[in-house]
C-alpha cells in the first residue's frame, strides 16, 4: 500500500499535525515504508474471527455514579500555558 | 556499595551498616559523576532524594521500617510523580510538573523508597533505542557507542551503570525486556492488568504495562511486592490477589515443561545469542526441566498487528496533546487552528508524528476495517497460538531479541528496520502474558537476553525460574563498569 504527498497531507491534517512541504516526500517514503510492513495482515482470513480489543478479553469496570474527585482546579492550572480567573486561554473561536 | 543488590542493601540498612542517608548521598554523588557518560536520568532528584532518605532513617529508628525502606530506586520518566517534571522524553512535557501522583510512584514511596531520579526514554515510550528522547541518546554502558535499547532505556542504563541499584520501566512492545536484555539486566513485564497505569504515561493502552528492571530475579520480586495489586483508578486494573513473589523463589524446577517455539530459531537470529539460548536452556534441563519443541504458528503476523494496534492507540492517547490544558503551546498562534497544528509540530519528535500519522490513518473512515479492526483479529489469533501452547507446557522460553544492541545512529532514518527488532516481545504484550528477561550469555562482551514467558498471572513462576537460574550460574553478575 502506497501513499501520496496528497495523502500524506490529508493525514496530518486529520492528526493536527503541521507538516513542512519539504518533509513531505520523507513522511510519503516512511509510511509507506510501514503500511508495506504491515500489508502482509491482509493474507490473513480472519472472516470468522472476533476482534480482540482486551488481551484478558475483560470487559470496563463501571462504579457507582458517586461524587469521588475533589475540586482541584487550581492545583491542576498551575500546568496550563494560559489561565485567566479560573478559565483556560485559547485563541479567540467566535468572531 | 553500587555492587550490591537492592536485596543487599535492604539487609545492610536493616543491620545498621548504613543510613539510607548514607546511601543516597553516595548514589547521587555516583550519578553526578558518572552519567555524563551515559546520560542515562533526565532529571536528579537529590533535594527529594535527601528529604525521602531523612524519612526512611527517621521510620527505621522509629522501629516503623518496611522491607524495601530507605533503599534509592529510579523512575522511567513516564510515570508521574508529583511537584517533578514528569517529561516522557518530550519537549510536549518539558515543562509539565506532574500535579499528582501516579499509583506506582505513590506506592514506593508508601514502601518507603527514595527516589533518585526521573530516567530516561525514547519520546513517549516509542522507540527500541533511547534515541528519540528530547534530552538525547542514552548510551549502553557497556558499550558506549551502541544503543541500550529502548525504550526504557535510561532506566536499563542506570541500573547496568550502577547509577541505581533498580528501577520501573513500562513495556507496550518490548521496552522492559529488551533494554534489559541489550543492558545485561533483569526485567519483567508483568500480565496485563496486574500494575495499575495510572499516572503513567499512556502510548498503547491495551498494550502498557509497569514492571521492574533490576540486577537479579529476587530484586524483580522485591520491587514487583510493591508496584502489583488493584487500582480502582484504572479501569483495566485485575482485581486478584498479589502473592509474596519473594515466597517462592526457591521452589525447585523438577519437572518444569517449558516450550521452545521453533518460529524463534529462524533465519533473523543471530547465531552467538542462540548458541547462548541454547545452553540456557540445556541449564534448565540439568535442573530437571523437561523441554519441548511447540509452534506459534502467527508470530510472523505479530509486527503488522502490534503496530497497527500501537499506532492507533497512540493516535488517540495523544490527541490530547493540544497546547490548552498542560505542557507546551507554540507562540503567537493565529488562531486555534493553528495553535494545534503548530504546537504539535513544534512539541512533537519526528517518530512520534510518524506514529501518530499511521494510526490516524488506520483509524480514518474507510480503513479502520482493513487496519485497526483486521489487526485486533490477527491479535486474537496470536493469543489462541499462546492459550495452545500453554495447554503443553508451563513455560515458553527463547531468545528476547534477534540481535545484539546496534551503534547510535545506525537505524535513525529506517524506521521499519526498528521495529523488526521486536520480534519477539511484541506478540506477549498483545496476548497481555507476563514476560521476563535474564542475562544468559556474552556474546562479543555484549549481553546475551533470555526471554522466559508465562501464563496469566504467573509471574511468581517467572521470578522463581530467574532466582534458581542465578543461583547456578553467574552472568546476572557480569558488569559493565
Amino acid at each position: 500500500m502506497s501513499l501520496d504527498s496528497s495523502d500524506v497531507k490529508n493525514i496530518a491534517a486529520l492528526a493536527r499535525l503541521k507538516v513542512d512541504e519539504n518533509d513531505i516526500p520523507a513522511y510519503t517514503e516512511n509510511l509507506s515504508n510501514i503500511l508495506d510492513l504491515v500489508d502482509k495482515m491482509q493474507a490473513v482470513d480472519t472472516s470468522n474471527v472476533e476482534p480482540l480489543a482486551n488481551p484478558l478479553d475483560a470487559t470496563q469496570r463501571l462504579r457507582a455514579d458517586d461524587v469521588t474527585e475533589p475540586n482541584q482546579r487550581e492545583q491542576l492550572q498551575t500546568v496550563a500555558p494560559a489561565t485567566e480567573a479560573g478559565l483556560f486561554l485559547v485563541p479567540k473561536v467566535i468572531e | 556499595m553500587f555492587d550490591k543488590t537492592l536485596a543487599e542493601l535492604a539487609q545492610g540498612l536493616e543491620a545498621g551498616e548504613f543510613s539510607s542517608t548514607e546511601l543516597t548521598q553516595s548514589y547521587l554523588d555516583q550519578i553526578n559523576q558518572q552519567d555524563t557518560q551515559f546520560n542515562s536520568y533526565i532529571t536528579v532528584t537529590d533535594e527529594l532524594a535527601l528529604e525521602q532518605a531523612k524519612a526512611a532513617d527517621a521510620a527505621r529508628a522509629a522501629g516503623n521500617a518496611q522491607p524495601l525502606t530507605g533503599v534509592p530506586i529510579a523512575h522511567k520518566d513516564i510515570f508521574c510523580t508529583q511537584g517533578v517534571r514528569t517529561s516522557c522524553g518530550s519537549k510536549m512535557l518539558d515543562n509539565f510538573i506532574a500535579p499528582y501522583q501516579s499509583t506506582v510512584a505513590e506506592k514506593f514511596n508508601q514502601a518507603g523508597t527514595v527516589t533518585l531520579g526521573k530516567t530516561n526514554l525514547d519520546e513517549f515510550a516509542m522507540g527500541s533505542s533511547t534515541e528519540s528522547s528530547f534530552y538525547g541518546a542514552t548510551k549502553n554502558p557497556w558499550d558506549t557507542s551502541r544503543v541500550p535499547g529502548g525504550s526504557s532505556g535510561g532506566s536499563a542504563a542506570a541500573v547496568a551503570a550502577k547509577l541505581a541499584p533498580a528501577a520501573t520501566g513500562t513495556d507496550t512492545g518490548g521496552s522492559i525486556r529488551q533494554p534489559a536484555s541489550f543492558c545485561g539486566i533483569t526485567g519483567l513485564k508483568p500480565t496485563y492488568g496486574r500494575v495499575s497505569r495510572w499516572g503513567m504515561i499512556a502510548y498503547g493502552s491495551s498494550l502498557d504495562q509497569g514492571g521492574p528492571m533490576t540486577r537479579t530475579a529476587e530484586d524483580a520480586a522485591l520491587m514487583l511486592n510493591v508496584m502489583a495489586g488493584f487500582d480502582p483508578k484504572d479501569s483495566t486494573s485485575m482485581d486478584k490477589a498479589v502473592p509474596d513473589y519473594t515466597a517462592t523463589l526457591n521452589n525447585p524446577l523438577k519437572g518444569l515443561r517449558i516450550g521452545v517455539p521453533k518460529e524463534y530459531f529462524s533465519d533473523g537470529l543471530d547465531a552467538g545469542i542462540a548458541a547462548a539460548i541454547q545452553a540456557a536452556i540445556k541449564q534448565f534441563e540439568s535442573m530437571g526441566a523437561v523441554i519441548k519443541e511447540i509452534s506459534l504458528p502467527r508470530t510472523d503476523l505479530a509486527i503488522p498487528s502490534y503496530y497497527i494496534i500501537a499506532m492507533a492507540e497512540a493516535s488517540t492517547n495523544l490527541s490530547r496533546y493540544d497546547g490548552v490544558k498542560f505542557g507546551y503551546r507554540c507562540d503567537n498562534p493565529e488562531n486555534l487552528e493553528d495553535m494545534y497544528l503548530r504546537t504539535r509540530a513544534e512539541g512533537f519528535g519526528e517518530e512520534v508524528k510518524r506514529r501518530i500519522m499511521i494510526g490516524t490513518y488506520a483509524l480514518s473512515a474507510g480503513y479502520y476495517d482493513a487496519y485497526y479492526r483486521k489487526a485486533q483479529q490477527l491479535r486474537r489469533l496470536i493469543k489462541d497460538d499462546y492459550t495452545q501452547a500453554f495447554e503443553q507446557v508451563d513455560v515458553i522460553m527463547g531468545p528476547t531479541t534477534p540481535t545484539q544492541p546496534w551503534t547510535l545512529g545506525a537505524k535513525e532514518n529506517d524506521p521499519v528496520s526498528m521495529y523488526l527488532e521486536d520480534l519477539y516481545t511484541i506478540s506477549v504484550n498483545l496476548a497481555g502474558l507476563p514476560g521476563m528477561t535474564i542475562p544468559c550469555g556474552l556474546v562479543d562482551n555484549l549481553p546475551v537476553g533470555l526471554q522466559v514467558v508465562g501464563n496469566y498471572f504467573d509471574e511468581a513462576l517467572l521470578l522463581n525460574i530467574g532466582h534458581q537460574f542465578q543461583l547456578a550460574t553467574d552472568w546476572h553478575t557480569k558488569s559493565a563498569v
